[in-house]
């Protein structure tokens, strides 16, 4: 969903949500972020949960760090009970200070709070009195750091990648299976990833990348090369899509880098050729 | 656009010229300290990959580089006596000298302003929109803004000295020479068709004991010439002001400042013995020269730059500090076997495995498995064919592992699956030997005949493969949930059960403190030790393997971080073995003579103040002398912070370093998936068996 696409209307996000879930997809994602024009993923996803019946609700991610536990708790526990269990929580530790800042909370020692919170998570969900459900929405994490894969395996469900072309995620999913496969998890861990898109005339694609090096210029040169790798034909859709499913991948993500509702055809009728 | 460059060495006149002829309109000035002609070193070797980016990059500098280059396509290694060769790889060198004016005089034909006997000492009084610092590892430039590079020197433990000679190598040459004073290596190859670069290296007791620490630089030529004679057949050495040095790997946080940029030698070095500093400074500075082509400002282009370099030398100075540990220990090896000693030299960094070998050379490798499986079957007579060390098999004591891979199988009912998977070994995952040992109520145990029973009847289905049970005691870590959603997080009260570890130490801040174990719970639990050892042994399993490691109870007592007590079962790492030792022998005196035991041995806690890789080698020794005949190799988890690393073959080299130095086959545990992988740790003697993580 275009939630961090400045001038998205929120009806428009609900009105995707409807527009996707009548398509081949099988969930919504949402982005965070403090310091940006954007709507916030929980409330958004509260909204679509409303709206929608069977579409998959995703947060790739929420930045943990920058919430209480046992408020974010209590909030996802909410959504995912009011959408029938439908809910993914995605966590990472984010990547921009400013967005400490604002919260007013130092960025020390934030993969450790990290940690933390995810355990709180799961303690939190089993007990009625903070958040009424039995289990809790399904726990995903990101970073890339050898600690994080660790954390990952110790507390969570399965691993968020960051993005990249498909190699990049092979070499991280084999990192999360090594992390998890030490701790002598059972079965096996969740895979997910994601990527941006915008099809269309070479205006819209120009328009998502001009999207793309804003929404990442805190990154600096990388912004480029992060808008360079933004979807923009079919073929590289398709690529992608096959790239991924063969390297492992649960549950691809494709974020929309223009807020316009045709987006979904289109992207609907590159994956009808994969 | 003005730019001021400072140091001739390959990576300033190679930029100089790059950026001059892509702008013409620049103003490059190159200050020097040297004069003209005067350079230091011999010969640099690249390898065939660099050529393409210099093709693209300037073609008439490639063409005159390669027409003084000499080729060659083999490695030889020289030692015990014999010299095996490799082929099938690509080395070109070219003189120091030759190259250097090569570039000089593109420069000067392009029209950069090439300044000799400048060197530059007030780097505040450099002016330029752009200001390049090539002047070398010991850059002045970099040194006036270090607080902004932020550079580290690491230095190599080994001591190395820079020769040339006349004798004329047709290969690179390895040469591994033992005597009464050490261990000793050359490292020598051609340049210009009349001279060899021989570079020679040893660790710093070698070093002391030939007295070359102390003798004059003649002595030194004396000794090498002397030690290394049949490698230079008569030839003698030629000093170039040659000294014993260690070798210093730079790292800088930062490649650029200001409009202050770092180029080559000032921005990074890597290990000599796995090639070209010298490649890697003429491709920083091609890239460079993009990426301010590409860039419409100044700090753009620095960041694009260092973006692009960064993150690649970085990976290349992984490899090389690879390579670089290997040379400094090579002494460990010695009692290697030619072929072994080889193969493991090849495969030393990690970049170059089994199959890339087979690829390069397959007679060198068909004679590495040939003379495998002959070593595996213990006769004079080398087989015709024999297939890659894989699928050689291994004997512990009276039992043979069909073949070299292991795999696991948590529970009864999928031994068989995992048998059926080919693997020589199949591996339990942790078997509790009581009802208080088992770390979540999903433990499966061996403590009543009813369990022991349903192992046998698992075990009964199974021919051909060996079957091996992981008994072990949690300890701190018992008592919590089964592993289905998170670890490590206690049952609730009620459901537990009271723990026991090595000291009263809580495993995490939710975890139940454990009771620090007394004289009779030692005893206790070695009971219970051997009494699932005779029931393992009457449902039939070949291997019997003890749990050592990752926090557990007879880890707890071995690493330092979770055994802290006073009495005769603390403190050193011999007191700290005593009790696991304990249980070993009687575990062994129970299981049959002629059946191997195991251990799944923490070889480094990756954490501060862990256990340490002499400890684990010695605790490895003393295994062995107490009976055991594997060891498989863990790290981590004895406590909840602990910075893991889990890059490919994370811990073989802690697999590598126990077997040749302990002298005990050991099991390679980590990121291993591919039968390529397995063949590189065997066939180069660093493990002898190794378990695949599942896909
Ligand atoms: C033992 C050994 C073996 C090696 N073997 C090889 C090999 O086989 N192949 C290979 O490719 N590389 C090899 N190298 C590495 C190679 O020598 C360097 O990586 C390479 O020369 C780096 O190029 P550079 O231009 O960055 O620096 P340099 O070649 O060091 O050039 C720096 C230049 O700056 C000048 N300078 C320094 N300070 C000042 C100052 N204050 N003012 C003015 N000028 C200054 C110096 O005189 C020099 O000319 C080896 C290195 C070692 C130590």
């Amino acid at each position: 969903m275009p939630n961090a696409v400045p001038a998205t209307p929120a009806s428009l996000l609900v009105e995707w949500a409807r527009t996707a879930e009548g398509g081949p997809f099988s969930s919504v994602g949402v982005v965070d972020r403090v310091v940006y024009e954007c709507h916030d993923p929980l409330t958004t996803l509260a909204a679509v949960a409303e709206a929608t019946e069977r579409i998959g609700l995703v947060t790739m991610v929420v930045i943990g760090p920058l919430r209480n536990n046992a408020v974010l708790a209590k909030e996802a526990a909410a959504i995912d009970t009011v959408s029938g269990g439908r809910l993914t929580l995605g966590l990472a530790v984010g990547a921009r200070a400013e967005d400490y800042t604002t919260v007013g909370i130092s960025t020390k020692a934030r993969g450790d709070r990290l940690t933390q919170q995810l355990l709180d998570l799961r303690l939190f969900w089993e007990r009625d009195e903070v958040a009424a459900m039995t289990q809790g929405p399904r726990l995903l994490v990101g970073g890339s750091s050898d600690v994080s894969f660790l954390r990952m395996a110790r507390y969570a469900d399965g691993y968020i990648h960051g993005g990249g072309p498909p190699r990049t995620f092979v070499r991280a999913a084999d990192t999360a299976k090594t992390a998890w496969n030490e701790l002598a998890r059972t079965a096996s861990p969740q895979l997910w990833a994601q990527g941006y898109f915008a099809l269309g005339d070479p205006d819209t694609v120009a328009r998502g990348r001009a999207y793309m090096r804003d929404y990442y210029a805190f990154t600096g040169p990388f912004a480029e090369r992060i808008a360079e790798g933004m979807l923009a034909t079919p073929q590289a859709v398709a690529q992608f899509v096959r790239g991924y499913a063969e390297a492992g991948c649960d549950e691809l993500v494709l974020f929309p880098a223009v807020a316009e509702l045709a987006q979904i055809d289109l992207l609907a009728g590159a994956l009808a050729e994969v | 656009m003005k730019v001021t460059v400072v140091g001739a060495g390959p990576a300033g006149l190679y930029f100089s010229l790059l950026y001059k002829k892509a702008r013409p309109e620049a103003d490059i000035v190159v200050y020097e300290r040297n004069p003209f002609g005067a350079t230091y070193g011999w010969g640099v070797v690249f390898s065939d990959r660099t050529l393409t980016s210099f093709r693209e990059a300037d073609y008439k500098t490639y063409i005159q580089i390669v027409d003084d280059f000499i080729i060659w396509d083999s490695i030889d290694i020289s030692y015990r006596d014999q010299v095996l060769r490799c082929g099938g790889q690509v080395f070109s060198g070219i003189a120091r000298k030759t190259l250097l004016s090569l570039l000089h005089e593109r420069c000067v034909e392009l029209g950069v302003t090439i300044e000799h006997e400048r060197a530059v000492a007030d780097v505040g009084g450099l002016s330029g929109d752009l200001i390049v610092a090539a002047d070398g590892v010991r850059s002045v430039v970099r040194d006036a803004h270090a607080d902004r590079f932020r550079p580290r020197f690491s230095s190599g433990r080994s001591r190395y000295i820079w020769f040339g000679t006349e004798r004329t190598f047709d290969s690179f040459t390895f040469a591994f020479r033992a005597n009464n004073d050490g261990f000793f290596q050359a490292h020598a190859y051609p340049f210009d068709g009349q001279m060899s670069t021989f570079i020679v290296e040893c660790d710093q007791a070698s070093w002391r004991g030939a007295g070359l620490d102390r003798g004059s630089e003649d002595e030194s030529i004396a000794y090498c010439e002397e030690l290394f004679a049949p490698e230079l057949r008569g030839h003698s050495l030629r000093s170039n002001n040659s000294k014993w040095i260690s070798f210093e790997t730079l790292r800088n946080k930062s490649w650029h400042h200001d409009n202050v940029v770092l180029v080559g030698d000032a921005a990074h070095t890597a290990h000599f013995s796995i090639g070209s500093g010298t490649k890697l400074a003429m491709e920083d500075s091609i890239a460079l020269v993009n990426a301010l082509l590409v860039k419409d400002t100044m700090p753009a282009a620095l960041s694009e730059y260092q973006l692009e370099r960064k993150p690649r030398v970085e990976r290349f100075q992984e490899a090389a500090r690879q390579s670089q540990t290997y040379f400094e220990n090579t002494r460990r090896y010695q009692h290697m076997e030619p072929l072994q000693f080889g193969f493991h030299l090849l495969s030393r960094s990690g970049r170059i495995d089994y199959d890339d070998l087979r690829l390069r050379d397959r007679h060198f490798v068909g004679a590495v498995d040939r003379w495998f499986t002959a070593s595996v079957a213990d006769t004079e007579t080398t087989p015709a064919i024999a297939a890659p060390p894989t699928f050689a098999p291994l004997k512990l004591r009276t039992k043979t592992i069909p073949n070299r891979i292991a795999v696991r199988a948590e529970r009864p009912e999928e031994l068989g699956a995992a048998a059926r998977s080919g693997a020589g070994l199949v591996l339990t995952g942790f078997v509790a030997v009581s009802a208080h040992a088992r770390i979540s109520p999903a433990t499966p145990g061996i403590y009543t005949q009813k369990q022991g029973a349903e192992w046998q009847r698992a075990l009964k289905t199974i021919a051909g493969t060996c079957v091996a049970i992981t008994l072990g005691h949690s300890g701190a870590r018992g008592a919590t949930r089964a592993r289905t959603d998170m670890v490590d997080v206690p049952l609730g009260p009620g459901e537990d059960w009271p723990l026991l570890a090595s000291s009263d130490i809580a495993y995490t801040r939710r975890s139940q403190t454990p009771v620090a174990m007394d004289r009779d719970h030692m005893d206790d639990v070695t009971e219970d030790f051997v009494a699932a050892a005779r029931l393992a042994r009457a449902a039939g399993f070949d291997l019997l393997e003890l749990h050592m490691g990752h926090g557990y109870l007879l880890g707890s007592f071995i690493s330092p971080l979770t055994n802290q007590r006073t009495d005769s079962w603390g403190g050193a790492i011999k007191d700290r073995l005593r009790y696991p030792l304990e249980v070993l022998e009687a575990v062994r005196s129970e299981w049959p003579d002629e059946l191997p035991v195991g251990v799944a041995l923490n070889v480094s806690d990756w954490a501060p103040g862990g256990t340490t890789l002499p400890d684990a080698v010695a605790a490895a020794q003393a295994l062995k002398e107490h009976g055991c005949d594997l060891i498989r190799v863990l790290a981590g988890q004895t406590t909840t912070a602990y910075s893991p690393r889990y890059d490919a073959y994370f811990l073989t080299h802690y697999a590598d370093r126990l077997r040749n130095e302990a002298g005990i086959a050991t099991l390679a545990t980590g990121d291993i998936t591919t039968v390529d992988h397995a063949n590189t740790i065997v066939a180069g003697g660093r493990a002898d068996l190794c378990l695949l993580r599942p896909l």
